[in-house]
Formats: structure tokens, C-alpha cells, sequence
């Protein structure tokens, strides 16, 4: 398993940068790992509307939403999260939320 | 007083039919009513529409009837189904009439969103730019084909969840086929779009399906989030900016739950699917809903192969329930899919929810080979329209195959 450390404590991460326990991350990491994605910063209150969606969507069903998902319950619309999250919101606000890599669908 | 318990299924396709006619089969006509709801009387066969745009199969004949699929003593209501209140135990029915139940099946499938996709429908549909999830686009798309001999043909998923997610792949090895058949094959350059990060959803798979495009001569692009269809321009414009160019489109478009799920407060999820316990198949809206099919939520394939497996286990639930007891069964998310690679060959993939496509063989050390282009496996594809309509539909086993996955000759991933 891979480690890295984000505002100062050590957390465990995948081959991809995913958290592996959603519950060692604390919301003062997240800018830091926005910049390290692309992700424009400062972070802005939609963003953090997404990041707040994305954990309570995990820890309610066990994977992040879809961006689809994402798009219909957020309240974001799917283009403005194309805006927040360039590379694609679901990766990219899953990562700086802290979850496991979204399952996706099969 | 009367222990006549009434069942409603939503929904004769693949699942509806196939629930319907198995606890027909179980229960005496005064123990349990069975009445089912479609909106028409055509029974496709799904995985047919694949072959229409190449000429391989005739649109007549992946179509029946629906009520001929069903056994004696089942009630078929030919309408659309309007809402269901889920308090009242009640189905609201578009000719006006409602059907009360002491337990429901939803069967509903899923439904393409076209007009989801910005620009998809608008001009250039069913001329420039086409699907084949459906029966009408899958025969404009044959008469496309007819005279179509060079060019940039471009295959795109939008998003997931899709029906039968190895569809779009197989319908690009089946066009590398048809324009080398056709004798221009290096005039047509095929790419195949989607946002996924590999081909596929599972890694060994995603590999083996990678290099078979690759070596088809298929290029393949990844993470490309469609946000804009224009069928004038010829363009797939990403959410991005980023531009595709073609000169025939095949998009799968966007798929959701059946309408009426929307107007049925408590319901749906966001997409209009069923939130559904993964393995016991009831609904997590009500005890006395059950889910079987493309309608529910599970993390599976909706494919053909997974409601088949489903059946068994959705029939005995249902069995305890009206019993009283806890439904227990357990489902474990089996799916089974041929995938058509062209040059009358194919490969077969077979996974559940814990454990990814792998090779080696199914359903045991002897049998079709997994994960591996064989003619075999081409055979079973075909023959598999056969036991839709004779054996799955009616309700009858495979000898030999349960519904859950079996791991006896299978090679296991090295684990990273
Ligand atoms: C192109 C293509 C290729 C495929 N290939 C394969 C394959 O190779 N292998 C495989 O296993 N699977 C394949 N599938 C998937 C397979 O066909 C489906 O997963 C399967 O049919 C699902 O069964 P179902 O009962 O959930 O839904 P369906 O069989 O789609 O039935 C849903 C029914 O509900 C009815 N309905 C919906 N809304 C209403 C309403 N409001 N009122 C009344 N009736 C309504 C519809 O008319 C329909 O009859 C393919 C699908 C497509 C599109």
C-alpha cells in the first residue's frame, strides 16, 4: 500500500492517488490535493458542494455517484461541473473527497 | 375469507415474462393472481439489434408477440402504466383502470435518453447519426450501411449504466468485419469514444478487449465525456471543448428508468432505477416490491443473462415472502455475455460482484473458453436466440448451470 502525506498526517492512497480509508481525510486536505489534479483552486463553495455530496453518497452506498448522478442530485449542473472538475467530476471529486475510486457501472 | 394472494408484474419482456410464467408454473390458479402490464404487443429480442445494420438478421425475426410468451391463467393488460402509489398497494393504468396487489414486480427495463444528450436528436439524427439500441435505429442504420464505403464511422457511449455494456465493442468488431467483407475496410476508419478509462469496466477484460481492437485497427478514445452531438457539423463535442469529427455516428444514448417511475412519488433514484437490496432482489421501498432485471439499481450488468440468473432467486424470494418468512436468497450478481468479435468468432466473458471476467473455461474445466476468441463461443451466441424464446422465457433450468457463478475452471487474477 501506497502513503503520502496531506496537511501533515500520513494517509493511505492506491496506485492512482484514491484514498483507500475514506476517514483519514480531513476537509484541510482537499485544496492541496485539488492542485495536485488539475483541479482550479481556491476551492470554491460549488466545489465543496460536490466534495460534501460525494462523501455522503459514499458513505451512504458504498461507491461515489456517477456523474450523471452527480448532475441530477448535486444541484451542480453536469456542465458546470465539467467547469469545476476539468478532467471529469467524478474521478476528480471523488479524489479530492477523499472515497475510493467510484466503482462506475458495469 | 379467500387466501388469494394477487401479484402485479410491471412489464413483459425479458424479466416480467419470465417471473410470470415460473410462479404460474408454482402456484394453483386460486392461490396466487397473476396480472402483467405492457405497453405493446412486441416481444424484441434484444441482442438481435446488433446484427440488423450489418444484414445478418431480418427485423422480423427478433420479434414476437409478447402475450404468446406467456403460460395460461396469466392476465396480460396491454396499456402503458401510468404510476404507482406504493402506500395504496395501487398501479394507475393509462386506459384509465388500476390494479391493486398484495406484491409487485417491477420489470420495467431501461429506456434510452436521447434527448438527453444536447444536439443528439436534433438534425442529422437517424441521417448522420444513429443508434442501434432500438429497432428503428438499428434498420436505418442496415440502410445506411448499404452504401456507406468510406469515411470516419465513430461508435460512442455517452455514459453509463447501458444495457448489455460489450454491445458498442461488439458492434465495432462486427463493423471491421462487414467493411473488410465489403472489400473497403482500409477506406472506413473506425474509432470506437467512450468515457470510460479502458475499453471496458473490468481490468483483464479492458485488456484483452484493448488489444483486440488494437489489432483490428480500431482506435480507441478514452475519457471523452460527450456533451454535444452535431449532426450537421458531423461532431461529438466534449464537455471539454475537445471535437470529434465523423461522418456516421453510432451513439448509445443515455439511459434512465421508465417514466412512470418519476410521476411514482418514493419510487426511483435520480436516474429513474429502483433502489434494490443486491441480493435478495426486494426493493428497499417497500417489503412487497420486488425488482428483477434493467429496472433495479444492483452494481450489475443490465444484461439478458444477469435477469435470467436473477429469476431463480427473485421466484424464491417471492415464494418466502408470500409465506411470510424473510426473503433469504441469495443473489450473487452472476452475468455471462458472449461478446461477437467478427470473422464468426467470439469470446465469453463470466463475473459476479466480487469477482472480475478471467480465463480459462465455463461453466467447468471442460467447456467454452473464457476470455478467448473461439467459433465456439460465435456458436453460442447464436443458439442463444433459441433457448431465449424456448427456455428462458418459459421458465425452464439449464441443466447443469445455477444461477450463481461458478469458479471451477477458472484462472484466478494475480491479485496487485
Ligand atoms: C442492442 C442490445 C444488445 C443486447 N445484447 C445482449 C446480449 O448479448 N446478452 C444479454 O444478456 N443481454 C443483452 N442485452 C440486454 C437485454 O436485452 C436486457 O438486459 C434485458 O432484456 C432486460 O430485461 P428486462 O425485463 O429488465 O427489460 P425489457 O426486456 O427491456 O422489458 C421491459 C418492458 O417494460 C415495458 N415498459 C416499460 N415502461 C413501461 C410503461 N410505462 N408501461 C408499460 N410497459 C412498460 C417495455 O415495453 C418492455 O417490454 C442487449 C440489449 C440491447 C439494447
Amino acid at each position: 500500500m501506497l502513503t503520502k502525506t496531506l496537511a501533515g498526517t500520513t494517509v493511505e492512497v492506491n496506485d492512482e492517488g484514491f484514498f483507500v480509508d475514506a476517514d483519514q481525510w480531513t476537509e484541510d486536505m482537499a485544496p492541496e490535493l485539488a492542485e495536485e489534479i488539475g483541479v482550479p483552486t481556491p476551492l470554491t463553495d460549488q466545489h465543496w458542494v460536490v466534495l460534501k455530496y460525494m462523501r455522503s453518497e459514499y458513505f451512504e452506498k458504498g461507491t461515489g455517484p456517477t456523474v450523471r448522478k452527480l448532475g441530477k442530485a448535486s444541484g451542480v449542473t453536469t456542465k458546470e461541473l465539467f467547469k469545476l472538475f476539468p478532467k471529469g467530476p467524478a474521478k476528480q471529486a471523488a479524489l479530492c473527497a477523499g472515497i475510493p475510486k467510484p466503482r462506475g457501472c458495469i | 375469507m379467500s387466501d388469494l394472494k394477487k401479484l402485479v408484474i410491471l412489464g413483459a419482456g425479458t424479466g416480467g415474462t419470465l417471473a410470470a410464467n415460473r410462479l404460474r408454473k408454482k402456484y394453483k390458479r386460486d392461490k396466487l393472481q397473476i396480472d402483467i402490464v405492457d405497453q405493446n404487443n412486441q416481444h424484441v429480442y434484444q441482442p438481435g439489434l446488433l446484427f440488423i445494420p450489418f444484414g445478418l438478421t431480418d427485423p422480423d425475426d427478433i420479434v414476437r408477440k409478447r402475450d404468446r410468451q406467456l403460460h395460461k391463467g396469466i392476465n396480460y393488460h396491454q396499456t402503458a402504466i401510468s404510476s404507482v402509489d406504493v402506500d395504496a398497494n395501487s398501479v394507475s393504468l393509462e386506459d384509465g383502470s388500476s390494479l391493486q396487489y398484495d406484491v409487485l414486480l417491477i420489470a420495467t427495463g431501461a429506456v434510452l435518453q436521447p434527448e438527453e444528450t444536447e444536439g443528439l436528436t436534433g438534425p442529422g439524427w437517424m441521417e448522420t447519426v444513429f443508434t442501434f439500441y432500438d429497432m428503428e435505429g438499428s434498420t436505418a442504420l442496415a440502410e445506411k450501411f448499404d452504401d456507406f464505403e468510406s469515411g470516419h464511422l465513430v461508435i460512442n457511449v455517452i455514459d453509463m449504466p447501458i444495457k448489455c455494456p460489450v454491445a458498442p465493442l461488439e458492434f465495432a468488431f462486427l463493423a471491421d468485419w462487414y467493411f473488410t467483407d465489403k472489400g473497403v475496410r482500409d477506406d472506413v476508419k473506425i474509432t470506437y469514444v467512450t468515457p470510460l478509462d479502458g475499453a471496458f469496466t473490468k481490468p483483464t477484460a479492458s485488456a484483452t478487449l484493448s488489444s483486440l481492437l488494437e489489432e483490428k485497427n480500431i482506435d480507441l478514445v478514452t475519457e471523452f465525456n460527450t456533451g454535444e452531438v452535431d449532426g450537421e457539423a458531423c461532431k461529438l463535442i466534449g464537455y471539454d471543448g475537445t471535437e470529434i469529427d465523423f461522418d456516421i455516428a453510432v451513439v448509445i444514448p443515455l439511459h434512465g428508468g421508465a417514466e412512470y417511475v418519476n410521476n411514482s412519488p418514493d419510487l426511483g433514484d435520480e436516474l429513474g432505477f429502483i433502489p434494490t437490496d443486491n441480493a435478495t432482489l426486494q426493493s428497499k421501498v417497500r417489503p412487497n416490491i420486488f425488482v428483477l432485471g434493467d429496472a433495479a439499481d444492483l452494481p450489475a450488468s443490465k444484461a439478458g443473462s444477469v435477469t435470467h440468473f436473477e429469476g431463480e432467486v427473485l421466484v424464491e424470494n417471492m415464494e418466502r415472502f408470500l409465506d411470510g418468512r424473510e426473503p433469504d436468497v441469495e443473489f450473487d450478481g452472476h452475468a455471462n455475455c458472449f461478446i461477437e468479435t467478427g470473422f464468426s468468432k467470439a469470446l465469453l466473458i463470466d463475473f459476479n460482484y466480487e469477482n472480475e471476467p478471467v480465463t480459462g473455461h465455463y461453466p467447468g474445466l471442460i467447456g467454452l473458453p473464457l476470455l478467448k476468441e473461439s467459433r465456439a463461443n460465435h456458436l453460442g451466441k447464436l443458439m442463444f436466440q433459441s433457448f431465449y424464446w424456448h427456455g428462458l422465457l418459459p421458465g425452464r433450468d439449464i441443466p447443469g448451470i445455477g444461477p450463481n457463478m461458478p469458479k471451477s475452471g477458472k484462472k484466478q487474477p494475480v491479485s496487485s
